[in-house]
């Protein structure tokens, strides 16, 4: 499988690339310019030294004669300690000096210098020559004065530039390097911003991106927003689709049973009275479920841009239990209400913790007997605690921290429906206040107690 | 009591007209909310049942200008909405109550029995038989000085004898009327339910009595 | 053909060699035979076998394995062996700094970088092959009858003021040397020209005054101490000082204007056959200065670059291509006949 590409490490090795490039032609060009330099001033000396030599050449008894100056050949000694060699050549003939050194360029005007490299004496030397004319000899005037020098000196000069040169070009290619690093990171920083500010949002905050972006970015902002935006109005249509759907389902069951219940009323047989009740029943719970199901989605839903508004919990509880009283009335259920007379301040999110209740309750309605009473209290401490507790068959014995566990967020929603569904939704609720749903034994004995605790933020 | 039932399924609303006249309520529908306009001018309904989608408009829209217009008629609303705040909602616009389609007549009428003993507009709604006052919104049974609250089953139970005094009922009817759907009925929670409303009606001029075979009657005691 | 080129080589190399054998002068030579010999190290040297042997004891006794086959000949001699018959020896000492330098210059030594070359001055290495290992000033010495402690004149303008007051007092009675039979003397003096003017004029008043031309500082030194000489200027220091223990009679004097201070020098010729302990021996001579039982001993005053700092008239003579020309057969020959103008004058 391709790795996918860096953009980082692609603007670092480019980055760095051009560093590398830039150090060697530093090095190179440095290089150049000094070994042309250190040429140059060798070349320079060379020509002072011969032209000195020549300046000091006379004529004696019609010959050519000179009287070399000692400055002459101790200036070349004054920067390094190469060898010097020099000859003087009286129309060809070696008037003094060393007579076997190569002069292969003559100089064929007077005052310019010819130079040219020459091995001698097994190393590689340079020559400068210059031409002059002795007047009043016989046997003749042009003397060509050449003085050499070996190059070691000059090696080790390039030597140690290279030297220099190399380390300062390594030390920028090392400094770039870092600022590259540095360069690629600071650059994607916005990206990665970007990617938290992204990354960081629930799963159904569909909000448009607002943070910052560079003007590179914006394009691609701009396309997250709108896809984002079109999710949102896919996901809104959906939602609607699914309430659309739901209410077209219901008002056909809404036909179908009541028209069962007027015939179940016409029928007397019973066997024919149990199948119409069959079939009201299953309406009933696959009406319920339907409710449940939504209901969970929208907990979901909200429980991800939760929503904190102060309320008065003892009034949601008021609200929810007159709701639900003429349904628990119909088996004579009382729902009995332990609340405190002033009003018990909370942040949070109204509908959801009114869902909580409302399946709380509905539960501990159904699984209740006739004639017996729900007890709803709330209490305050370090904690709210909205405990309901019923007379029913409570959990049959099992492992209540099972139950939570089985109840808890993620569940499998998909085979549990009814009561499970419901103590589901309260849980999350819970979570999302960052509180927690406790399953117990009542209190007086028997039955059940559902207590949904929610810390004060 | 006299409904007003706004609805623009047909289906539905014959068979809620024919399920509410079979507990012996009177029951207009309309399906429109123009229509439903026009029923409230010429007569007084003790309660609206309102469903939200009609043809000519919101429901909701309907719900605001009865209550501008100060109208107390109580409404419960027929929705086909579940989520909790469509509810809520429903609630803030002034509906009294709201149901959720598919719906328990039982608790249909247990609503409206809340809803109406809220407004206070309980006092006309009772039965007399020999003496003795029945009042179907609140439960409260009285003879002489004696008065007393049914609970609801046993108000159920009652209603269905006060409605028809005289007339023999099989236990399969009053366990039709007695139980909604959800509950498991046998015909002797019928027996252990007459129980109870003898003791109730102990004192008053009004007795339960076994028809052998055929089922119970309300007679002059 | 092939018999009679052979032969011919042959014939070429004998000569060859015989030629070489016999056309450099030998002073002496001394094999200094080690305790237990392993090698043996062939040394060309213009120094005095009793000014050089407490060294070679010192030598052989650090390093018993090493014998020392010690020649002694002339600079001039030296050079010649070297330069142009192709001698071979293990290591070339002189105190011809000029001639060393061409030796050098001219490709005939090799390099090496003494163990202790960090703690030498600059000035007393070139081109890693030249080492100096002495420094020894080119003096004055004067007579005691003619100069008191102290008296003699300290500066060269002193001594032609006072040679031109006094000429019939001084008349033969001043000694230098023969600069064409001296190699030290030829260095001396016309490094002396490169320094001052003072040294022609000082030539001048020499010539008039009838001076007395010598090749060696032994000599000039025993005529001072006798009386003979009043003074004998450019005299070697290192030997002054050392005949003054043996000597009575004379004392030196370090002229204050400037003291030019010639540098005796080692070299190992590239031609060399015994490298490794030619480089011994120059390790040896160049760390003299720790031991100064054999300056004592040898009247070799070892490198001190202190001494120079303290007396700034002291001038080293600085190697370098500079040193060349006075070896170019022109100028030795202007120079040659402007120091015999200046010093042999017609006696008036």
């Amino acid at each position: 499988m391709k790795q996918p590409t860096s953009i980082r490490k692609r603007l670092f090795f480019q980055l760095a690339a051009v560093a590398a490039v830039l150090s060697l032609a530093f090095v190179m060009v440095v290089r150049g310019v000094a070994s042309q330099a250190a040429e140059g001033t060798q070349d320079d000396i060379l020509a002072a030294s011969a032209t000195a030599i020549a300046d000091s050449l006379t004529s004696e008894d019609g010959k050519v004669t000179l009287e070399l100056p000692y400055s002459a050949l101790s200036m070349l000694g004054t920067i390094n300690e190469d060898r010097v060699f020099y000859r003087v050549m009286v129309q060809g003939e070696t008037l003094t000096g060393y007579a076997d050194l190569p002069v292969t360029r003559s100089p064929r005007r007077l005052d310019t210098p010819a130079f040219s490299t020459e091995i001698y004496r097994g190393d590689e030397v340079r020559v400068a020559s210059v031409l002059r004319r002795v007047a009043n000899t016989a046997t003749g005037s042009e003397v060509v004065v050449s003085v050499a020098q070996t190059r070691s000196g000059l090696a080790a000069i390039s030597r140690r530039i290279t030297i220099t040169a190399t380390s300062v070009g390594l030390l920028f290619f090392l400094l770039a390097t870092t600022l590259s690093l540095l360069a690629a990171n600071s650059a994607l920083r916005p990206l990665r911003r970007m990617t938290g500010a992204v990354t960081r949002r629930g799963p159904s905050d569909l909000r448009p991106v607002t943070a910052e972006a560079p003007k590179e970015l914006v394009p691609l902002v701009d396309a997250l927003n709108s896809f984002m935006g079109r999710l949102r109005s896919s996901l809104s249509r959906t939602e609607d689709l699914i309430s659309e759907a739901a209410h077209r389902v219901r008002t056909p069951l809404a036909t179908v049973r009541t028209q069962a219940e007027v015939t179940h009323r016409k029928l007397n047989k019973p066997e024919h009275k149990k199948a119409i009740r069959d079939m009201i029943r299953a309406i009933d719970e696959s009406s319920r479920s339907a409710g449940q199901i939504l209901d969970h989605a929208m907990v979901t839903f909200r429980a991800d841009s939760l929503a904190l508004d102060p309320l008065d919990l003892a009034a949601l509880i008021n609200e929810t239990c007159d709701r639900l009283a003429p349904t628990a009335g119909l088996k004579d259920i009382a729902l009995l209400r332990e609340l405190p007379d002033r009003p018990v301040p909370f942040n949070g999110d109204g509908i959801m913790l009114q869902a909580a209740l409302h399946n709380i309750l509905d539960n501990a309605i159904k699984y209740s007997p006739e004639d017996s009473d729900i007890t709803v209290r709330i209490a305050s401490g370090s904690e709210l605690r909205i405990s309901i507790a019923d007379q029913g068959r409570g959990f049959g014995g099992m492992d209540l921290k099972d139950l939570t566990t089985r109840y808890s967020r993620g569940a499998n929603v998909g085979d549990v429906v009814g009561s499970g569904l419901g103590l589901t939704i309260a849980d999350e609720v819970a979570h999302a206040h960052g509180g927690r749903l406790e399953l117990s034994h009542s209190k007086e004995g028997q039955g059940a107690c559902v207590s949904l605790i929610l810390p004060y933020v | 009591m006299r409904y007003l039932l706004i609805e623009d399924n047909q289906k539905l609303a014959g068979a809620i007209v024919e399920r509410l006249q079979l507990d012996g309520h009177a029951v207009d529908h309309a399906d429109r909310l123009d229509a439903a306009s026009a029923c409230m001018d010429v007569a007084d309904y003790d309660l609206i049942l309102l469903d939200i989608m009609l043809p000519d408009g919101d429901g909701r829209d309907f719900l605001q200008r009865q209550r501008r217009a100060e109208k107390r008629t109580p409404v419960i609303v027929i929705t086909a909405r579940s989520a909790v705040s469509d509810r809520i909602s429903l609630l803030d616009l002034g509906a009294d109550d709201y149901i959720t389609k598919p719906f328990d007549f039982a608790e249909l009428e247990a609503r409206c029995r809340a809803v109406m003993r809220r407004q206070g507009g309980a006092a006309d709604n009772q039965k007399t038989f020999e003496g003795t006052v029945l009042n179907l919104t609140t439960g409260a049974l009285q003879f002489g000085d004696a008065s007393t609250n049914l609970r609801n089953r046993e108000l159920r139970l009652l209603e269905v004898f006060f409605a028809a005094p005289g007339q023999v009922f099989s236990k399969s009817h009053l366990i039709d009327r007695m139980f909604s759907f959800s509950d498991e009925a046998s015909e002797n929670a019928i027996e252990v339910y007459v129980a109870r409303l003898r003791k109730r009606l102990e004192g008053s001029g009004a007795r339960i009595e076994t028809v052998r075979g055929l089922g119970y009657r309300m007679i002059p005691a | 053909m092939r018999v009679t080129d052979f032969a011919l080589r042959l014939i070429a190399a004998v000569t060859l060699w015989s030629g070489a054998a016999h056309s450099f002068e030998v002073e002496d030579r001394q094999v200094y035979t080690a305790v237990a010999e392993t090698s043996v190290l062939r040394v060309i040297s213009t120094a005095d076998k009793a000014v050089f042997e407490p060294i070679i004891a010192a030598f052989q006794q650090a390093n018993p394995g090493i014998s020392v086959d010690y020649t002694i000949t002339g600079t001039t001699d030296l050079m010649q062996a070297i330069y142009e018959e192709g001698a071979v020896f293990d290591l070339a000492i002189s105190s011809a700094m000029d001639l060393q330098t061409k030796l050098a210059n001219d490709g005939f030594a090799q390099s090496y970088s003494p163990t202790n070359a960090a703690s030498l001055p600059d000035w007393a290495i070139w081109r890693d092959q030249l080492f100096a290992f002495t420094q020894e000033p080119a003096v004055m010495v004067v007579s005691n009858t003619f100069f008191k402690q102290g008296e003699a004149p300290q500066t060269r303008d002193a001594l032609i003021a006072l040679l031109r007051e006094n000429p019939d007092r001084f008349r033969g009675r001043i000694g230098t040397y023969d600069v064409r039979r001296s190699g030290f003397g030829y260095l001396m003096a016309t490094q002396d020209s490169r320094t001052s003017e003072t040294f022609w004029r000082l030539m001048e008043v020499m010539g008039r005054l009838d001076a007395q031309l010598y090749c060696c500082s032994g000599d000039m030194i025993a005529e001072v101490a006798s009386g003979k000489l009043a003074l004998a200027y450019n005299v070697l220091g290192s030997y002054a000082a050392s005949e003054q223990a043996k000597t009575e009679g004379f004392h030196i004097v370090e002229l204050t204007d400037f003291v030019n201070v010639m540098l005796r020098t080692v070299l190992i010729p590239a031609n060399a056959e015994n490298v490794k302990d030619a480089r011994v021996m120059v390790d040896f001579l160049t760390s003299l200065r720790a031991r100064p039982d054999l300056a004592d001993k040898t009247g070799l005053p070892p490198l001190d670059a202190s001494a120079l700092q303290n007396n700034p008239a002291l001038r080293p003579i600085r190697f370098g291509p500079g040193l060349l020309v006075f070896l170019d057969q022109l100028k030795e020959n202007k120079f040659l006949r402007s120091w015999e103008n200046s010093i042999l004058q017609e006696t008036p």
